[in-house]
């Protein structure tokens, strides 16, 4: 079959794909950057042209500022904690030990709770009068009186981020078990044999493999973490006194709340180039790290 | 691994311990929640176990008594299932042939990897034209224009799993059964999409999941018991006035029950499918 005539027929099936895509995401991605440069409402009329005023506003407003912070803020600790505590995890599964499937198995668990549910069951764990982790640390005698550890401008971002990291470490660790487990052993044995100490063996045998697979694991992470709404929005709605308000929060007051459709469609594009630039710049790193593996 | 002193097999166990607690303890307080009096968790110093185990929540929440705290809870676990469902068909059905054709037709690739690429769009970017066009379309608070929406999720993602299990039938089965004299259609119908099958229930299984976890479309598209779905029912118990936090709970533990059972049952599956797109991107 000639080479054109087998295009031709793949487009043809992608095409159900294709008109969807278009459909959804396509148009309202032309439209929202289309009502970015006018002053229409959620509801109502359709705005008048204003050109760049929306994102010249946007970029200039304490808010927008502050909630860029508290998204990169959350996006990387909770990252970096995942990370870390995804490598040791997976390290550890790695080793010969009684139970090790089923604790395999239980990592599942935290990845498979729906965020919604993660985000309640720690919004009530976080409870200020009768929250199990007010309970805990008093009964422990590390605590002398219940905290409001969501309703504090200290502890929030802070709490937020451990309910986070608490669901999402799981499937680092096994993502980082599965390279792990295809280091060869061989390579591992000869490594002892020339003397090399454990975290000679980490750096040097064992981190070229994982490096790949962590690399974007990264950059998936980064990008849900930077886009972050769901468990904000359940457990503080970007309170107390916006100190948990990331950009996602403040997108969907802007054009939600407030019904500033323009302003909050600038907002968005916004956030959204932010994405972007942090996804290439991730996408270069990949290709180097998985250059380097190689 | 080789050497192993028994300080150091200590340290393992204690370590995997560790790690077990720290999975476990915040799914098993959910659960103990569930079945608490209230006035048990209401109490100071909180009891961590119920002296008499109460179940009766699961009964309330599951009750489709008119006007009670059931109905509200039942027609969301409805709707997520109608809208899951439905998004989750679909998107198979845009992923098969689209994916089949990438995979056979690698210069077309980059279509695909246009589609992939709106992964990376915030929903907020799409959210107030979405919303436009559903209330235009009269299809806001709608389980249909919710699993619309859904499309935007899952239909990248299906199609992308399908297209690495579709590279790895190889094609010559396909080129034989031509030469034998079979349409594409019968070759697709006859050898490829049985040999799929496992690819496309992994792929049904993630889409539904994510259908499942949805939250934040589900929040500003639908607003009664017409259309909400769990999350967004789940989101109005936590934070609204409901006083007895083991109902939460409850509601908690049933909308994570579907997605826990899949996630244990088909743990191989979603592994390696989890672990390839770590790999491959």
């Amino acid at each position: 079959m000639s080479g054109t005539f087998m295009t031709t027929r793949a487009w043809a099936l992608m095409l159900p794909l294709l008109v969807v895509m278009i459909a959804v995401i396509g148009w309202p991605l032309v439209d929202t950057v289309g009502l970015s440069f006018t002053d229409a409402k959620l509801v109502g009329t359709a705005g008048q042209f204003v050109g760049f005023e929306n994102y010249a506003k946007m970029l200039a407003s304490a808010n927008f500022q502050r909630s860029l912070i508290i998204t990169a803020m959350f996006a990387v600790i909770s990252v970096a904690a995942e990370m870390v505590l995804g490598v040791l995890a997976a390290l550890l599964l790695n080793q010969d030990f009684k139970g090790r499937g089923v604790l395999r198995a239980l990592m599942i668990l935290p990845w498979a709770l729906p965020t919604v549910v993660n985000a309640t069951l720690w919004r009530l764990i976080y409870n200020p009068e009768y929250g199990a982790l007010n309970a805990a640390l008093t009964q422990l005698g590390l605590l002398d009186a219940y905290r409001s550890w969501l309703g504090e401008p200290g502890t929030a971002l802070t709490a937020l981020i451990v309910a986070d990291c608490w669901k999402n470490f799981p499937l680092v660790a096994l993502i980082a078990l599965a390279a792990l487990q295809a280091v060869p052993r061989d390579i591992t044995a000869a490594s002892l044999v020339d003397g090399a100490g454990p975290f000679t063996r980490f750096r040097f045998v064992i981190l070229p493999y994982l490096a790949g697979p962590l690399m974007v694991a990264l950059v998936l992470r980064t990008i849900e973490a930077f886009k972050v709404f769901d468990i904000i929005w359940v457990m503080t709605r970007g309170g107390p006194a916006n100190s948990t308000r990331t950009l996602s929060i403040l997108v969907y007051q802007e054009a939600f709340s407030f019904q500033r459709a323009g302003s909050g469609a600038s907002l968005a594009l916004i956030v959204t180039l932010f994405v972007t630039v942090l996804a290439l710049a991730y996408g270069a790193l990949v290709r180097k790290a998985a250059g380097s593996a190689a | 691994m080789e050497r192993k002193s028994p300080l150091f097999a200590a340290f393992l166990y204690v370590s995997a311990l560790l790690l077990a607690v720290v999975i476990l303890a915040p799914i098993l307080w959910l659960f103990v929640m569930s079945i608490s009096p209230a006035a048990d968790l209401a109490a100071k110093p909180l009891r961590w176990w119920p002296e008499t185990p109460d179940f009766s929540r699961y009964a309330t929440l599951l009750s489709t008594l008119e006007n009670s705290a059931g109905a509200a809870f039942t027609a969301s676990l409805r709707n997520s299932l109608e809208v899951a469902g439905m998004a989750t068909l679909a998107a198979i059905a845009l992923a098969i042939p689209a994916g089949w054709a990438v995979s056979r037709t690698p210069s077309i690739g980059w279509s695909l990897s246009l589609v992939i690429a709106t992964y990376m769009l915030p929903p907020v970017a799409l959210a107030v034209p979405l919303y436009m066009g559903l209330a235009h379309l009269g299809m806001l608070n709608n389980v249909f224009g919710l699993a619309l929406v859904y499309l935007t999720i899952l239909a990248p993602f299906t199609t992308w799993l399908m297209k690495s299990g579709f590279d790895s039938i190889p094609k010559e089965i396909e080129a034989a059964a031509m030469m034998d004299g079979a349409g594409l259609f019968q070759t697709l119908r006859i050898i490829t999409l049985p040999l799929a099958m496992p690819v496309m229930a992994t792929s049904a299984l993630f889409a539904f999941l994510l259908a499942w976890d949805e939250f934040f479309y589900a929040l500003l598209f639908t607003s009664d018991q017409r259309a909400k779905t769990l999350t967004v029912a789940i989101a109005d118990l936590a934070g609204g006035r409901v006083s007895d936090y083991g109902l939460i709970a409850t509601a908690g533990v049933l909308a994570a029950l579907p997605p826990v059972l899949i996630g244990l049952v088909m743990q191989r599956a979603l592994i390696s499918g989890l672990t390839n797109g770590g790999v491959k991107g």
